[in-house]
């Protein structure tokens, strides 16, 4: 099971001495070799870059930025990104429940008109304030990309801002979801930006980057997939609540947060021993034991929800758009094993049926006792039953994304020790997101399983788990036809409660089960690390530096 | 002379414009998606139609091949399909810290390198001749990550005389680069090291078995200017050519090694481009590639004259 207990490492090591300080007499020692690095550690000053004063926590994120616009793309540093200069409208907590962020709202009696009002004191990076015409602009761009979005402005009749301060979205038809859709955290929030910014082509990325976030972006000193620098907005007002995920007050305590990509995860670990970076967001687990016994360093869960990882076959070739064949697979495979490969350590892993998340408030893990455990014998009768008739499985295997590298090997060993035929091709993961997008046969350059990996939060519910989506070709891919998962989606979306959308959620989670719409491969979570004189993150599925310390080292 | 440079930086023109048609080609042909890379895991096929159409992706390939010669033409290197930044930019970005690692290595090997084989020739079968051989073989042998990690692990983490990782420019101050760069300039210069020598060795041993040489030390001339002055010089060709090749090779990108002490040079940004499917970033990093190996074969070409004056253009 994945621990929730911080793990700080307990043996002292050898006293620490400065980076730059010089710990063996130079006169000991001759050469060229040594002269230059003696050179080199005498010239060096004591911090290069930091400014007297000010506060600069460095950070090593899960991968360098590139794509900075929030509402195009779905990658989850993009929306890391957005939450340090954007601000929210509304944003759920930890109970998964939507509070007040920017603004404050009303619904009315019938369910079809929702007004916000903006609070005081919103103010955009560039000096002009926050109005309401900034959110409608905002609002209307992502309804254009977000699949909740989408479904929200399907009935919508107008969405309009009737004063700076109030905005009206009135809707044509009861949306019992709308709040915890546009309260989401994750894949895509809709981040407020000024109109003039929001009202780009959502098939465009956006060349200006002002939020009226806590911190402010620095396009001057960004290198794409190198480094990204973000000074504390002086102006930003936080709210009076605590932290709780992307709800509450967001206090930046911090004058500076930059973010460093390090392309070799080792090097990464020994910077933060060195106390040269301040945070990594996600350890690599076999690099731990190096982190083992540094008491300036602690390694921590953070993100209560995990990842999960998944398996998504193509319904529209052989072998499986047989249902029985998909049953088969879930039969020969196991989460135990996938898990224990990809993580190693039993405690960054979880083995857990529950298409929503095992943590989430639809989350359930009715019918999925086969996902567990392997049962090679069991898929031998299913795929009988089905009448297989040896069809290569092509499994596009990436070979250059760790998280997702292992995966396709075990799946590889698994299916063929049931019976299945399976080639295995291996890949980059750009060739894999090429390739899946085609719905040629398998021998035409198509496919027919491939894996991925999720946040927890983005497939936590029926309206933003894209592999739910029922609407063949013009579904996510791998473009299941599925009447029945369509209607019970419809059903979520008309429920007027917690308990009956609960209750739609458990017939989703048994359908999904007995159909096999994707195989739910288990959670697993990566720690985080930081120095000890780093305080206050909060615990949440997206890293935030706001309410974060840092003290002496 | 300048008749000459002139006819050779003229031909660069043909061979830069084949390498533009077959980089354009080469990237068209293999799979990838950069809208796909934009717009995330969960963007379905209908969205990521209409960015690649807002990306020009799905114009004809003669189109697309024609909007780029043009922009070269005007020398715009075009704007990343990720970032949305200008190609020049981040090539500029990332050109300093790998010149100044590429100059730093092949200072440290030229200085290191070039007296190990004299010595070692001028000590044929010795026990300096074989621990110069010894370490050739094992600077060709270890891969350079490896020789990374183990000086990280020696000078940053158990002495603390530099810092394990990162770069910073000279114009920030001497110290800071220096700290920075020794290390990744050691480890490239392992390589380097062992490559020069054993070339100065194998050209000097050539060389001292001359008439002229035997002349020269028949005439009583010091041993200092027998090995220095006539060996080497006439023995230069090879070696210069050894280190401007090196030196290209340096420039247009040393992956593992910026990756191991977190350089953001021009190696890294030609990866990430590849594994994104940026093309604009891939063809213009792949026509700077092959510029500056015709400059820098132009460069040794031109240095050979110095050497060796029997050599005129």
């Amino acid at each position: 099971m994945i621990s929730d207990s911080l793990v700080t490492l307990q043996r002292r090591p050898k006293q620490e001495a400065p980076v730059n300080t010089l710990r063996f007499p130079l006169k000991a020692r001759t050469g060229l070799f040594t002269a230059l690095l003696a050179t080199a550690a005498l010239l060096a000053p004591a911090d290069a870059t930091a400014q007297a004063g000010e506060t600069t926590l460095t950070a090593v994120m899960h991968s360098g930025l590139r794509v900075l616009d929030p509402v195009i793309t779905t990658a989850h540093i993009t929306r890391n990104h957005a939450y340090m200069i954007y601000d929210v409208l509304t944003a759920v907590d930890e109970n998964f429940t939507p509070q007040p962020q920017m603004a404050d709202w009303t619904i009315s009696e019938d369910g079809l008109v929702y007004t916000f009002t903006l609070r005081d004191g919103l103010v955009f990076h560039d000096g002009a304030p926050v109005t309401g015409n900034d959110v409608v602009a905002s609002l209307t761009r992502w309804g254009k990309r977000d699949s909740g979005g989408q479904l929200i402005f399907d009935v919508t009749e107008s969405l309009e801002a009737a004063d700076e301060k109030t905005i009206v979205w009135t809707l044509t038809e009861p949306f019992p979801p709308l709040m915890g859709v546009i309260s989401k955290q994750s894949a895509v929030p809709p981040f407020i930006m000024p109109a003039r910014i929001a009202a780009t082509s959502p098939d465009e990325t956006i060349t200006e980057h002002v939020g009226s976030g806590p911190f402010v972006f620095k396009l001057e000193e960004f290198e794409p997939g190198v480094s990204v620098t973000y000074d504390r907005f002086d102006d930003y007002v936080p709210r009076d609540e605590p932290p709780s995920w992307m709800a509450g007050g967001k206090v930046a305590n911090v004058d500076r947060v930059v973010w460093t990509t390090m392309p070799d995860h080792l090097t990464a670990v020994n910077a933060l021993a060195a106390g040269e970076i301040d945070y990594i967001e996600a350890l690599q687990i076999d690099l731990l034991p190096i982190l083992e016994g540094n008491r300036d360093v602690i390694v921590e869960r953070r993100d209560p929800l995990g990842m999960v990882t998944i398996g998504r076959p193509n319904f529209l070739h052989p072998p499986f758009d047989n249902q029985l064949v998909r049953q088969a697979a879930v039969a020969a495979l196991s989460q135990e094993n996938m898990l224990a490969t990809k993580q190693g350590k039993p405690d960054f892993f979880n083995v857990c049926g529950a298409i929503f998340g095992c943590a989430t408030p639809l989350g359930d893990e009715t019918g999925s006792g086969p996902l567990k455990a392997a049962d090679p014998e069991g898929a031998r009768a299913l795929l009988d039953k089905a009448g297989y008739d040896g069809t290569a499985v092509v499994l596009m295997a990436p070979t250059d994304v760790i998280t997702l590298s292992t995966q396709p090997v075990v799946a590889a060993q698994a299916l063929r020790e049931a019976g299945f035929e399976v080639d295995m091709q291996p890949m980059d993961w750009q060739s894999v997101v090429q390739r899946r997008a085609r719905q040629s046969p398998p021998a035409e350059g198509g496919w027919n399983l491939f894996f991925t990996n999720w946040m927890v939060p983005e497939i936590s519910d029926p309206l933003i788990n894209v592999m739910l989506n029922g609407r063949g070709d013009d579904g996510w891919f791998g473009w299941p036809t599925d009447a029945e998962i369509e209607k019970m989606r419809a059903q979520f979306v008309a429920a007027a409660t917690p308990e009956a959308r609960k209750e739609v959620a458990l017939r989703i989670q048994a359908h999904v089960m007995d159909n096999v719409n994707y195989l739910m491969m288990g959670e697993y979570v990566n720690p985080q690390g930081r120095r000890a004189n780093i305080e206050g993150i909060i615990p949440s599925p997206v890293p935030v530096f706001w309410n974060v310390t840092k003290g002496a080292d | 002379m300048l008749g000459y440079l002139l006819r050779r930086l003229l031909a660069t023109i043909p061979v830069l414009l084949i390498v533009a048609v077959f980089v354009f080609l080469l990237l068209r042909l293999t799979p990838g998606d950069p809208a796909a890379i934009l717009a995330g895991d969960a963007a379905t096929p209908a969205q990521l139609e209409r960015i690649r159409d807002s990306l020009g992706l799905n114009d004809p390939l003669h189109i697309q091949f024609i909007a780029w010669m043009g922009q070269m033409l005007r020398g715009d290197l075009g704007t990343s399909l990720i970032s949305n930044t200008p190609v020049a930019q981040m090539i500029g970005d990332r050109l300093g810290p790998t010149v100044n690692i590429a100059l730093m290595t092949i200072i440290i090997s030229v200085l290191l390198a070039v007296p190990m084989g004299v010595i070692a020739a001028w000590r044929h079968r010795s026990w300096i001749d074989f621990a110069v051989m010894a370490f050739s073989v094992l600077g060709f042998s270890v891969p350079v990550f490896v020789i990374g990690y183990i000086l990280i692990q020696v000078f940053a983490i158990e002495l603390r005389w530099v810092p394990v990782q990162g770069y910073a420019s000279p114009v920030d101050g001497l110290g800071a680069f220096f700290s920075r760069a020794i290390l990744p300039s050691l480890t490239l210069a392992t390589i380097y090291v062992a490559l020069i020598a054993r070339m100065t060795r194998a050209s000097m041993l050539e060389v001292l078995g001359e008439d002229y040489v035997r002349t020269a030390r028949a005439k009583g001339v010091r041993e200092n200017a027998v090995l220095f002055r006539h060996a080497l010089r006439n023995a230069a060709v090879p070696i210069l050519t050894v280190i401007g090749t090196g030196f290209a090779l340096l420039i247009s990108g040393v992956v593992v090694t910026e990756s191991v002490f977190n350089i953001p040079g021009i190696g890294r940004l030609t990866v990430d481009a590849i594994l994104a499917r940026d093309y604009p970033v891939i063809q213009a990093m792949i026509l700077l590639t092959a510029g500056i190996y015709v400059v820098v074969n132009l460069i040794v070409d031109v240095s050979y004259s110095l050497f060796d004056p029997r050599i005129r253009y």
